[in-house]
């Protein structure tokens, strides 16, 4: 089948919602990698078994959806019951029959399936009802979670490739170009420049030859926000990619894609293959005269492959290793041609904004940050996950209206942002507005989307040393400011961290942060500082105690804490079996104690003492 | 021809040169480790930092490094402003950590006054300072017979699994780009070791004596070159003693005519 003219298309679509219309309830599982990593996929096998020997009208197996990811993974596997949208949490295969026979078949809800609100201890029944889905707006991840992402059908019929139709049929190359620069639209990879006048400048360079490239690579550690797209949308990133192919006039595009996304890449390439077949790939899509085709660049697993220049490189076969020119890529890329490369939440917004206009578009978010953010939002709150919010949000929002509150309601001590390039935001910033312009102006920034939450028991110093660490790591060693300047702060933290820095060092490390900052050759060298800088900035006292008062105020760093047991020990002995390093001793039922000679301060048992009789100091 | 300015000094420079050129030929001096003219610029020792601004940006900089930066019409450009010496001091500084050995380090960065790394040396640092030329050259030649392994401060130059190259025609113009000195190869009569392989030396066809090049390079050049056959046979004493023989035959001839 060949799709050739706008009626066809609609066909399709129609053909689908007909279809899908006969079944009273559907079984959305999530397949994401998060819930199949908890044993999605026995569930969805275990929905084929039983329907096999079932017979229910309005529902059968061809209504069990294996969806993408819904961002709460922790929570997984997660079924959803539609049309009520009732919302089961951590299901177990055993579980399976009872709810066909109890929700599907007679739409009764199982209580001891539903999610438990861990705010008050509330059980919730409805998907839209969950704090962690009601103060989302899920624009980029609409169809994440609803839609089986490798059917193409699907994502067709609940309106998908209409506004590459819309741009292909109705709109010039430059209108094209005119409307995303009206949204606002900016970069979601890190930096924010404006994806319009990117696309304008790459349309402007004379050139037989131009590349659409989108940037998969997500080192970010903890961060899975494209990932979760490409698995669980991958066409609304081919969708977003043709659509700039068109508008700037390229005929070939790559999706490099992070070599430990194995979900993703099989994803998007049956994604490519359904829409070669139909006709949206390749020659004439659409029937017109435009030909454009996509290929996968599997990544090579470093973080600084994603970088512009060295991801480029990659694709073209060399090695990943950031390019020193003053000229820039979209007017001198891969293979040398002009190249636009996007990240993949910035292709998966041109869709949206091409169907619905930059008039709708630009008014979500804020004037200078237009449209919403997708974090990834993690560390000590009650709900982690994968969440979208409209930009100019506020910090403390999305930690206590999306995120719950701060796990055990421990007092709230940082939010890191940006990743390894980001910063560390102190609670005077909860009420910043989240936007481009606002976190990098407070010394963190946007960057892809990582969010780590932080409370009391978080030493910051530790934090700046765990970034520096991976920078000093990921470093493709290139310049000698990013090689040697990161590993020689990286050694002056660990000094503070292990009470021997001085507050010369501290200045020290601010002058060496400059020159990195200054004198580095790529984003990760003169970004890399940026850890160490804003925690400096906001939690000096804290620097200062581990240097003045040898003390780490969180009890973190192990050379400056010592494990004792109080008089509330029972006498257990659960402590003594996790301490490897036998310090602990003491009679059945009588106090024991730790030998400070021997406790590498591992914390091993204080995470198993019942009787909270494990101090730190 | 674009004008620009350079630590005060209005300047002509061609189109299309890059900075470091056109500072060099007024004769100021900057470190330029990673930079040779027969290579691309690669921008990775940093020290070729330069501060740039120019009347439009109202008093705000920039730092480039000139090697890789196209001069432009109306730049101002400084050299040795306080903020680029403390860069490239800095750059120098951290380099005397990690190659403490190297001469070339040394004295570069006594040129900066700075006598001692201020920061962690790492006593088993070797010389090479990453700068790139070797494998650069190599490629260059088309043998691309070493490239980096690893990175950051793993980083290294090496041949495949460091074992001998199947590609290395042993010429050692890779030794002889090194600014610090780090490549080293064995020569002893006849025998020549780099990067793990040995290699005969062609002697020459006339005294026996070593013509310093390698029956993988004859043939490397042999095929790149319009070369007489026997051109590379003979050293150049013997080459020139053949000349003046052939010269002396003439002359004895005509004297035998007369
Ligand atoms: C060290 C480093 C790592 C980066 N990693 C990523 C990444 O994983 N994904 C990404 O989209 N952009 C990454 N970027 C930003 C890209 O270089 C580039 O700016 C971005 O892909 C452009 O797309 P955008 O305009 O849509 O944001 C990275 C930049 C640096 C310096
Ligand atoms: S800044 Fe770091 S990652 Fe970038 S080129 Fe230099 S050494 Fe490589
Ligand atoms: S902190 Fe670790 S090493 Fe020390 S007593 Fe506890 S379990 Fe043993
Ligand atoms: S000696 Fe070998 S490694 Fe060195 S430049 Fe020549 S071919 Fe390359
Ligand atoms: S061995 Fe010499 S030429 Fe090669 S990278 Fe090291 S310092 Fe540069
Ligand atoms: S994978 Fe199921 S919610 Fe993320
Ligand atoms: S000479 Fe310019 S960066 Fe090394």
């Amino acid at each position: 089948m060949c799709i050739k003219n706008s009626r066809q298309l609609k066909q399709v679509q129609r053909d689908f919602l007909t279809r899908d219309k006969q079944f009273t309830r559907k079984a959305l599982i999530c397949c994401g990698t998060g819930c199949l990593a908890n044993g999605a996929q026995a569930i969805v096998d275990e929905f084929r078994i039983v329907m096999k020997k079932k017979r229910i009208t309005g529902f059968s197996f061809e209504a069990v959806r294996s969806t993408g990811c819904h961002g709460f993974c922790e929570q997984g596997p997660l079924v959803i019951i539609e049309p009520e949208g009732i919302f089961y949490t951590k299901v177990k295969t055993s579980q399976v029959t009872d709810i066909i026979d109890t929700t599907i078949r007679k739409g009764v809800v199982i209580e001891r399936l539903l999610f438990t609100n861990p705010v008050d201890g509330q059980k919730i029944t409805h998907y839209p009802e969950v704090d962690f889905f009601t103060h989302q707006q899920r624009i980029v991840l609409r169809n994440l979670g609803k839609i089986a992402p490798h059917d193409i059908k699907e994502y067709i019929g609940n309106g998908g490739y209409a506004a590459l139709d819309k741009a292909l049929r109705r709109m010039q190359p430059q209108e094209v170009i005119d409307e995303i620069s009206r949204s606002g639209l900016r970069g979601r990879g890190g930096g924010g420049f404006s994806t319009g006048r990117k696309w304008q400048t790459c349309a402007d360079v004379e050139s037989e030859m131009r590349y659409v490239v989108c940037n998969g690579d997500e080192g970010d550690p903890g961060a899975f926000m494209d990932r979760s797209i490409m698995e669980g949308d991958p066409h609304a990133v081919l969708e977003g990619m043709i659509i700039a192919a068109y508008a700037v006039g390229a005929n070939q595009g790559y999706i490099y894609v992070r070599e430990e996304y194995p979900l993703a890449v099989i994803h998007v390439q049956k994604a490519i293959e359904d829409c070669r077949e139909i006709g949206l790939l390749g020659k004439n899509i659409f029937g017109t005269e435009f030909s454009f085709d996509i290929r996968i660049a599997r990544g090579a697993g470093a973080f600084v492959c994603g970088e512009s220049s060295a991801l480029m490189k990659s694709v073209a076969g060399e090695v990943g290793e950031p390019r020193a020119k003053y000229i820039r890529s979209v007017v001198k890329g891969l293979y040398d041609q002009p190249t636009v490369l996007n990240n993949v939440e910035t292709y998966a917004n041109v869709p949206i904004i091409i169907d619905k206009g930059a008039n709708w578009y630009c008014k979500i978010g804020t004037p200078k940050s237009a449209g919403t953010k997708v974090f990834s939002l993690v560390g000590k709150v009650r709900n982690t996950g994968l969440i979208e919010v409209p930009m100019g949000i506020t910090l403390r929002r999305i930690i206590f209206d999306v995120g719950g509150g701060i796990i055990d309601d421990r007092p709230f001590k940082a939010v890191q942002t940006g990743g390894p390039s980001g910063g560390c935001l102190p609670d005077s910033m909860l009420d910043l507005p989240v936007d481009f312009d606002t976190l990098t102006a407070n010394g963190s920034m946007m960057g892809s989307g990582g969010m780590i939450v932080m409370d009391d028991l978080t030493c910051m110093v530790d934090v700046a040393r765990y970034f520096l660490e991976f920078l000093v790591k990921e470093s493709c060693g290139k310049c000698v400011p990013c090689r040697e300047g990161l590993y020689q702060l990286h050694g002056l933290v660990q000094k503070v961290c292990a009470g021997q820095g001085s507050e010369q060092d501290l200045d020290r490390m601010e002058q060496l942060s400059e020159v990195i900052v200054r004198g580095s050759l790529c984003g990760l060298g003169q970004s890399g500082p940026n850890p160490l800088l804003s925690t400096l900035k906001y939690f000096r006292e804290e620097y200062l105690e581990h240097i003045l008062h040898r003390r780490c105020p969180a009890g973190v760093c192990r050379d400056l804490i010592i494990y004792t047991i109080n008089e509330k020990c029972t006498g257990c002995g659960a402590c003594v079996k996790p301490c490897a390093d036998v310090a602990i001793t003491g009679e059945k039922k009588k106090l024991h104690v730790i030998d400070q000679d021997k406790c590498t301060q591992c914390g091993a048992c204080m995470a198993v003492c019942n009787f909270d009789a494990v101090e730190v100091h | 021809m674009v004008t620009l300015t350079i630590n005060g000094k209005q300047i002509k420079a061609p189109a299309g040169e890059m900075l470091l050129e056109t500072i060099r030929r007024q004769d100021i001096e900057i470190p330029a480790l990673c930079h040779h003219a027969a290579v691309e610029p690669f921008g990775a020792c940093r020290l070729c930092t330069v501060e740039i601004t120019r009347q439009s940006w109202d008093g705000w900089k920039n730092y480039v490094t000139s090697c890789l930066f196209p001069v432009e019409e109306g730049l101002i450009v400084q050299t040795h402003s306080s903020e680029v010496t403390r860069i490239r001091c800095t750059i120098l500084d951290l380099l005397l950590a990690s190659s403490p050995n190297s001469r070339v380090i040394q004295d570069l960065a006594s040129e900066y006054g700075i006598l001692a790394s201020s920061y962690v040396v790492d006593a088993a640092g070797d010389d090479c300072i990453l700068c790139g030329l070797c494998t650069r050259v190599c490629s260059e030649l088309g043998m691309n017979a070493i490239a980096t392994v690893e990175r950051g401060r793993l980083k290294k130059v090496d041949t495949p699994f460091s074992e001998p190259s199947a590609s290395c025609i042993g010429c050692t113009i890779c030794a002889q780009v090194c600014p610090t000195g780090h490549i080293r190869f064995e020569e002893r009569g006849l025998k020549r070791k780099i990067w793990y392989k040995e290699f005969k030396l062609i002697a020459c066809s006339e005294c026996g004596r070593s013509l310093k090049l390698t029956p993988e390079m004859k043939q490397y050049f042999s095929e790149r070159q319009q070369l007489p056959e026997d051109y590379l046979e003979q050293c150049a004493d013997c080459k020139q003693k053949q000349t003046v023989d052939r010269f002396n035959r003439i002359i004895d001839r005509s004297e035998e005519v007369i």
